[in-house]
């Protein structure tokens, strides 16, 4: 039972998977993101060209979920170094939520702009 | 790996993951800002070419990726699979290197 599902069906461990997956994701983004920057090595048009693929509704809904993946491990990590570095008081309880609800907020700030 | 790298690691991990708090609010703001009228080449190279700031902000940015998700993605790895050891160790460094020496050719494509 100690690695059961209803052991681990807690707020902190759904956490803990959004921030071990959000991280895993955005590591392996990075390179893509970098190898997309570099077009403009080749000139403005070059990073354009590359640009104009982005304004494909399924990369634009792909990019959403990137932006929101990152403002998931954002607000998990900065939860996470509350919880290390200050000393603990009742309201990080509360932390769990603000996460969340920050990383919504971006979410649809850029979905707004985006759209 | 000893205790003492161990928790040179630990530390390298959250100091670089303070470092990248600020500049992710700071990335997302720009995000959300650039997006309003559609990504073009002319605004993002307009913001970023010749400008000595962002060129700093970015380089800063990548030193921090590369220090933060390498170790990331090492955790990840031993605790998924059980791999430990000298060579999980040397992977980390090389991608480490590797992710920096890659981002900062994206910031200099920018800046340049």
């Amino acid at each position: 039972m100690k690695n059961g599902y209803r052991a681990r069906n807690h707020p902190a461990y759904w956490a803990f998977v959004v921030h071990r997956g959000s991280g895993l994701l955005l590591a392996v983004f990075l390179p893509f993101h970098f190898w997309a920057l570099g077009q403009a090595l080749a000139g403005a048009a070059a990073l354009d060209g590359f640009l104009r693929w982005t304004e494909l509704p399924l990369v634009k809904f792909a990019e959403t979920g990137l932006v929101l993946l990152l403002a998931a491990h954002l607000a998990g990590g900065v939860r996470l170094l509350m919880l290390e570095f200050l000393a603990w008081r009742d309201w990080q309880k509360s932390l769990l939520a603000v996460a969340a609800g920050v990383s919504l907020a971006v979410g649809l700030a850029f979905v707004l702009n985006v759209v | 790996m000893n205790l003492r790298n161990q928790v040179l690691l630990w530390a390298a991990q959250r100091y670089s993951a303070m470092v990248l708090a600020l500049c992710v609010v700071v990335h997302l703001i720009v995000i959300v800002y650039a997006v309003r009228n559609g990504l073009s080449a002319a605004e993002i190279l307009g913001r970023t070419r010749g400008n000595y700031g962002w060129f700093a902000f970015y380089a800063l940015f990548v030193a921090a990726i590369a220090i933060h998700a390498p170790i990331g993605m090492r955790t990840i790895v031993a605790e998924t699979f059980g791999w430990r050891g000298a060579a999980l160790d040397a992977l980390t460094l090389v991608s480490g290197m590797a992710l920096a020496l890659w981002g900062w050719r994206a910031v200099f494509a920018v800046f340049a």
